[in-house]
């Protein structure tokens, strides 16, 4: 493994999607030294996640070759695990170790699905609404394969879409919200006319495909892979054979990193000032950390935060309003797709929460908290350190997860040692 | 650019389409990545990087994303299924 390679940025960005991507940019544009690192190979996060047979929309295409002609440093496949000291942060590729110095810090770490436990989900094939997505954009053969898309939150549709111009069969589209409450957040778009047309391009291209709501997944069936999931409305209940089960609740904030460095959390999200800075000095967070809110609010609180991590404040003012409307929509979408009480119950006893550390839910219901069943059942404890697990017991049993301990990602052991190293040094000769 | 790559999931040859993960190489050969702490099956959850479900060995080093990695020729991939 190569040794630790020093690099210094007057401004670092962690997360290469459309927020970090557009931080990166703006705060480059005056000739300073910007950084962007990304534990994807590519840039462009998750919406503009590079499939290998299509071209990037030319929204991503110009951000993309906005960082090449701005020459930002990109640094791909690497994560970031740890700050051993405010100013420096660690990160790991598959064969490299950096430590990588900031003057100014924006975290851009965006948001994953939220899983939820019922029978039969530990068995291949379910997989996420986006992760499946992810695994059609690097190739896996969808062509003809029988999906269920299911759970909550608009991901289910643009998934549905793209897997059905893949050429799978869609069976089902089972959405947990009410018919009601996706009325009155369609309403709320009005105001909004590119999310409309967006809209009304999802419902032609899934013409066809039975869309249910209050519906969910009770159970998925199988031996050793998946072979049917049954699915419920509370009194009809159904069930259908399948290839795959994209499933997803919605999105949670990757806010590990944020945690880790100190920065404030109020109900899940990232606390930021008008220019997107947190309540450490210096360091500032964009995009779904601060609140779920999808591309277009990603890509202005990117820029603010960019423009005032270079110091440029009356033009990161300049989009101030624009940032009030995406706010808007950010708020219905968390109205609209808040998960009913009945998912709580779909988990047996025997239903495994902790995927990594194969912990039941029976074992957890005696602790009263994240950290007593951590210690005690190894919950949250294996590789995924609580990613999958810790969102569900989130809603599961009402438990905050608001602490994060280094390493974030996990390490290999010799980047573990080298940041002990790291620790013992005087600062002033760590280069 | 070359239109396959040639590679070994559990020693056997397989074929995929450049821009192929290994998650995927492994999905192609009839595989499951790993077995879980209690022997169960297990494949891809989150496709991003996250969940660590996707665990295999690639050329010898263990505990490898396969959703992460892209396949190259040659490689060894290793399941634990
Ligand atoms: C699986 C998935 C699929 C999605 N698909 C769509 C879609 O098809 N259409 C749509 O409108 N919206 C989609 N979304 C919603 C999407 O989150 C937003 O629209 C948009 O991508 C948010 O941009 P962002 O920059 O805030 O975050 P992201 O795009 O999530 O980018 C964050 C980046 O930070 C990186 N990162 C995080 N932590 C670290 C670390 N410690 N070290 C290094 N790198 C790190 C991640 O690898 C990621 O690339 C999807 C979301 C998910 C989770
Ligand atoms: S599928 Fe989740 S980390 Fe690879």
């Amino acid at each position: 493994m190569a040794s630790s390679t020093p690099d210094g940025f007057d401004v670092l960005v962690v997360g290469a999607g459309p927020a970090g991507m557009a931080a990166a940019v703006r705060a480059a544009e005056c000739g300073i030294c910007v950084g962007i690192v990304d534990d994807n190979a590519a840039v462009g996060g998750q919406i503009w996640r590079k499939s290998a047979e299509e071209d990037v929309t030319e929204d991503a295409k110009s951000w993309a070759d906005c960082l090449k002609a701005r020459q930002v440093t990109v640094l791909g496949g690497m994560h970031v695990f740890d700050q051993p000291e405010p100013g420096i942060l660690l990160a790991e590729s598959s064969d490299n170790r950096s430590v990588l110095h900031y003057e100014k810090l924006v975290l851009a770490t965006g948001a994953r699905e939220r899983f939820l436990p019922f029978p039969g989900w530990t068995l291949p094939n379910v997989i996420g609404a986006g992760g499946l997505q992810a695994m059609v954009k690097c190739r896996l053969p969808i062509r003809g394969k029988r999906v269920v898309v299911a759970g909550t939150g608009p991901l289910l549709l643009a998934v549905a879409a793209y897997l059905k111009a893949h050429g799978a069969e869609i069976l089902k589209i089972c959405e947990q919200a009410s018919w009601l409450t996706l009325l009155r957040f369609a309403t709320s778009l009005l105001t909004q006319p590119a999310k409309i047309w967006q809209g009304i391009q999802l419902s032609q291209q899934l013409g066809g495909i039975p869309f249910l709501t209050s519906s969910w997944v009770a159970a998925a069936h199988g031996d050793k892979m998946l072979e049917a999931v049954t699915i419920t409305s509370g009194s009809e209940t159904e069930t259908i054979d399948c290839d795959y089960l994209a499933c997803g609740f919605h999105l949670v904030p990757n806010i590990e990193l944020p945690i880790l460095l100190g920065c404030e959390i109020s109900d899940g999200f990232v606390q930021v000032n008008d220019l997107q800075e947190t309540n450490v000095s210096g360091v500032f967070c964009a995009g779904e950390p601060t609140g779920i809110g999808g591309v277009e609010l990603a890509l202005v609180e990117g820029q603010i935060a960019g423009l005032a991590a270079a110091s440029r404040i009356a033009e990161a003012r300049h989009l101030f309003g624009k940032r009030e409307g995406f706010r808007r929509f950010a708020r219905s979408l968390q109205r609209a797709f808040r998960l009913r009480p009945e998912l709580r119950m779909l988990a047996g006893p025997e239903t495994i929460v902790c995927r990594c550390e194969d912990v039941m839910y029976a074992q957890l219901c005696p602790y009263t908290s994240w950290r007593s069943a951590k210690l005690q059942t190894r919950c949250g404890m294996g590789p995924c350190q609580g990613r999958v697990c810790g969102a569900a017991t989130e809603f599961l049993f009402n438990w905050s997860l608001d602490s994060a301990r280094p390493p974030v990602f996990p390490a290999r052991v010799e980047s573990l040692v080298a940041v002990r190293d790291i620790k013992q040094q005087d600062p002033q000769k760590i280069s | 650019m070359r239109n396959e790559i040639a590679l070994k999931v559990n020693g056997t040859h397989i074929v995929v389409p450049p821009g192929a993960t290994v998650a995927v190489a492994v999905a192609l050969a009839g595989q499951v990545c790993r077995k879980s702490a209690s022997g169960a099956p297990r494949g891809p959850l989150c496709g991003m990087g996250i969940c660590f479900e996707c665990r295999v060995a690639i050329n010898g080093q263990p505990h490898c994303r396969s959703c992460q990695a892209f396949c190259e020729e040659g490689m060894d991939v290793r399941t634990n299924g």
